[in-house]
């Protein structure tokens, strides 16, 4: 297995076109442990570490463009934690120290798992996901980018390099129940958002449903707005829990999360 | 593939194949055991290094991705002819027992010591939470980290 490592942004896209079937690898916390256990053998693997383009964030006119190789550890820091609580806050629940220093946004993207941390903040934050490739650039909602558990819309020459979001400075939190409050995936997880600008309540759940679930309330429904989660997720029996826990877990998350927002 | 990288200052260089962690090459290639091969998915933290002064765990880097890089392992912080103040913590403290979360929860610490030099029983817990003893022997790693900081419990 041969390991690529481009310098420059245009060279891991051209490798990429060039090698379809190669993996990318950024912080490797999740390719890592497929290939420690021998559950993927991808044709070449191509290390993002030396891309600086895809490190840090940037603004443009009011917008934040965080690089896809941003780790859980520097959105947990000031202005991101400031101005994006509710990432910053589900960025905290990720893995230990070891795994939020090498994890990264864009990974979470790329993975596409139902559990993603990052996911339901990014979603209640109505965040854009910049894709680019040999043949140019296109920015999908993501919304549009998440298609199902571990399935996401990028074409086989593709790469995440950023997530564009605009801080809606509504109060939000993120809340996420596990058997631990390090190392866990998530049973299930929720982000919230009382936006009063846009006259709105915006919830979006994680591991309730084959992708990450938006649902959205006028700011007068505050009172239904548990039950409208709970009935809008669409969860299964696994190892992690119940169906029926789940949906029962999100209607008390959303009380909860209500009440911190809306004081 | 020939990958070439600082460990614990000095310069070296190894063949490696392509999808073996950073763990294995310093292991088996490198002929330094110090760090632990457990849960091989990031889990336990007895692969704890530090690679550009940044806290990992070594199983979950790509030993290609090292290449250029600087790696610091247990054996860095300080050998039996002069340890580490976090070394000589949990001995002082017996904060060992069957021993083999050691080497991860030292490196761990002295991060931890490094950022933070007097850290609260709450950053304590949050920065040693990736790193798991069997044993279940939290108590005197507590009272290694707390005596390693100078806190008085």
């Amino acid at each position: 297995m041969d390991v690529l490592t481009p310098r420059s942004l245009d060279d891991a896209l051209r490798l990429k076109a060039e090698l379809p079937d190669a993996r990318f690898v950024q912080g490797g916390t999740d390719v890592l442990v497929e290939l420690n256990f021998d559950r993927s053998r991808p044709a070449a693997l191509i290390n993002l570490n030396e891309v600086a383009e895809l490190r840090g964030f940037t603004r443009e006119n009011g917008s934040l463009v965080l690089g896809s190789g941003l780790t859980y550890t520097e959105l947990m820091q000031p202005p991101l934690a400031v101005e994006l609580p509710a990432l910053a806050e589900a960025s905290r629940t990720v893995g230990s120290p070891q795994i939020r220093n090498r994890g990264t946004l864009g990974g979470n993207l790329g993975t596409a798992s139902p559990a993603g941390d990052a996911l339901p903040p990014l979603l209640v934050e109505a965040a854009e996901v910049e894709i680019a490739s040999v043949r140019g650039r296109r920015t999908l909602p993501i919304g549009d980018f998440l298609l199902g558990p571990k399935r996401n819309a990028l074409e086989p020459d593709e790469l995440v390099v950023a997530i564009r979001i605009s801080p809606s400075g509504a109060r939000q939190t993120f809340m996420k129940v596990g058997p631990r409050n390090a190392m866990v995936i998530a049973v299930c997880s929720l982000a919230l958002s009382v936006d009063r600008e846009r006259g709105e309540l915006r919830a979006a759940f994680g591991s309730a449903g084959p992708v990450t679930g938006l649902v959205t309330a006028p700011l007068d429904e505050a009172e239904r707005f548990p039950d409208a989660v709970a009935a809008a997720a669409s969860p299964i029996d696994d190892v992690r829990g119940t169906a029926a826990y789940r949906r029962h877990a999100l209607r008390v998350l959303t009380g909860r999360a209500l009440e911190r927002c809306l004081a | 593939m020939r990958i070439s990288l600082t460990v614990n200052g000095e310069q070296r260089e190894t063949d490696v194949w392509g999808g073996e962690s950073l763990l294995y090459a310093l292991r088996e290639r490198l002929d330094l055991p110090g760090s632990k091969n457990a849960c091989e998915q990031g889990e336990c933290g007895s692969c704890s290094v530090l690679l550009d002064d940044v806290l990992v765990c070594s199983c979950l880097v790509l030993a290609a991705q090292a290449d250029g890089h600087q790696v610091t392992t247990v054996e860095g912080l300080g050998d039996v002819d002069g340890l580490h103040r976090v070394q000589e913590a949990f001995v002082a403290a017996g904060a060992v027992q069957c021993g083999f979360c050691t080497p991860g929860l030292v490196v761990a610490t002295a991060d931890l010591l490094e950022r933070v030099p007097s850290p609260s029983d709450d950053e304590i817990r949050e920065a040693l939470s990736g790193n798991l003893c069997r044993c279940t022997g939290y108590q005197k790693i507590f009272d290694a980290v707390r005596l390693a900081a100078g806190i008085n419990a």
